[in-house]
Order: structure tokens, then sequence, then C-alpha cells
């Protein structure tokens, strides 16, 4: 499970480098999530934007990654696919967290909130 | 181990065969149960449903169901007796695609397949589900979801609306 991060300002930007996040790797994901959470200086943006799949389980890890971050403003996501903003609004877990259409968005979003 | 020296068995399909009750290609699959060999057989089922030419939205999601139901018999159904096998039957019926899972696990608690649980997201950050999720989806994209206990097996059968999977947002 190879993710990247990148800090930027306020902002930790982790980037899952895998096309699934499924039963199979589900439980590393959200170790390593929980370290990467744990160290961040504010929030964390968790690009999606290479997940072409996501299951119950990887939905769980990343609803635990959330949990772990404390609040849903602390912990938003980028770059769904389709297939995966299908998993989030079947489940109504596309209410629960901010999603930002794209990382380069997430920028944008700030200034247009401000 | 020996789970990993096991061949899969199938093939996305015969291509070439007559007498399939839609006249379509159908997938069967037997397979080991583990959660890497479970993966190897969604990618197999879902080149099959592509050939079978269900666009890529009806594909992402006829893929997510199975996904769901094979998880569940990795984690319960053979929880503490791998390796075990796990059979998959596909075919289209028209604009239905059915599918049929079976397994020699341990049957379903109760006799029955789980209830869907309507979740909860409105509450405190802390109470949101981590889990329960694998049969909201499949109860949300499925028909004819049924549950069969025949001697050792459980078998798991349910069919797909492909009009109503195109028209999931």
């Amino acid at each position: 499970m190879e993710l990247t991060t990148l800090d930027q300002q306020d902002t930790r930007i982790v980037t899952v480098m895998e096309t699934r996040i499924d039963a199979a790797v589900a439980i590393q994901f959200k170790d390593r999530m929980r370290d990467l959470v744990t160290g961040a200086p504010g929030r964390v943006v968790l690009d999606l934007s290479h997940v072409k799949f996501i299951d119950s389980s990887g939905l769980g890890a990343v609803v635990a990654s959330m949990k772990q971050a404390g609040s849903p403003a602390r912990f938003e996501l980028a770059g769904l696919t389709r297939n995966v903003a299908k998993v989030f609004a079947l489940t109504r877990m596309d209410r629960v967290f901010t999603i930002h259409p794209s990382v380069a968005a997430i920028w944008s979003d700030v200034a247009d909130a401000g | 181990m020996q789970a990993e020296a096991l061949n899969f068995v199938g093939h996305a399909s015969d291509r070439g065969m007559t007498g399939n009750l839609s006249g379509n290609a159908g997938l069967r699959l037997v397979f080991p149960a583990g959660e890497k060999q479970v993966r190897r057989a969604l990618s197999t089922a879902a080149g099959a449903f592509a050939g079978m030419g269900l666009s890529d939205d009806a594909k992402g999601l006829a893929e997510i169901v199975l996904a769901e139901v094979l998880n569940n018999v990795v984690e319960h159904a053979y929880a503490a007796q791998r390796p075990g096998l796990i059979e998959i039957d596909a075919w289209l019926e028209g604009a239905y695609l059915w599918m049929k899972i079976q397994d020699d696990g341990v049957p379903m608690p109760d006799g029955v397949v789980p209830k869907r649980r309507d979740q909860d997201v409105t509450g405190a950050v802390e109470t949101l589900p981590e889990g329960g999720f694998g049969w909201s989806i499949i109860h949300e994209l499925s028909h004819d979801l049924t549950y069969e206990r025949d001697g050792l097996r459980n078998t798991v059968t349910f069919s797909l609306d492909l009009e109503e999977l195109e028209a999931t947002p």
C-alpha cells in the first residue's frame, strides 16, 4: 500500500498510489493512515484520484481515519473517481465528508469559502 | 500457502458455446477463499461483465455488489476454516445480470441474509459506522436476493437490473 504525503501550509495531502482500497489492504491502509493523521500539521486531505475501486472495508478504513483526525473539518477527501463516488453516495458517506473535485481545487475552494 | 498454489479454475467464458440461457457468454469461476483471490476473481468477473456488454457504470456497480458478497464469505463463512472454495456463476437474462455465489463454510446467522441496516450518518463523529456498509450496498443495488443452505453448502443468488444500475447516481 503506497501512500505519498505532501505538507503545504496547514494541510497534509495524502495521495493513495493504488487503484484499489479493498479487504486485502484495508487494515494496512488504516494503520498507515493512523500515523499520517497523527503527525499532520492541521487538516488532512485524502487524494483518491488514483483509486478506481473501494469496498465496504476500504470505506470503513476511510471513516476510521477521519475519526482519528477528530472531525470532518480536519479530514477531507479529493478526487473521487466515478465508481468511488457512487459507493460514497450509496452509503450516504458523501454527506459526512467534505469532498473536493481534485487536489488542485482544495486551494480554490478555500478561497471561495473566504 | 496451499491456497496460493491452487490454480484458478474457470474462465471468462466459453464464448463460442451455444445453449446459454441468454445466448450471451456467462461466467463461472471456482477459487480458494482469500482476500487476494477475491481481488483476482473480481478482476476476471469485471472483464466478463464488459464482455457481456455492460457499460463501465453498470460494471462498476456489479463488481462492488459481488465484492461485498465475496468478502462476506471470506470473513464469515470461512472465517475459521480456510482455505475453502468459492464458486461464482453469472449470466444475463434479458436486462438482468444474475449471480450465484456458493461456498461450503458456516451458515449465515439464523439462516437468513443479514437485513439492511440504515446507517445513522447524522450523529457525532465518534458514532459514525466503520462497518456494516456491505449488506447495505448489496440490498440497495440487488433484486431477488435469496439465501439457501443445502447440506454443507451456502448459496446466495440475486439479480441486478442493468437499466437501474445505469441510472444510479
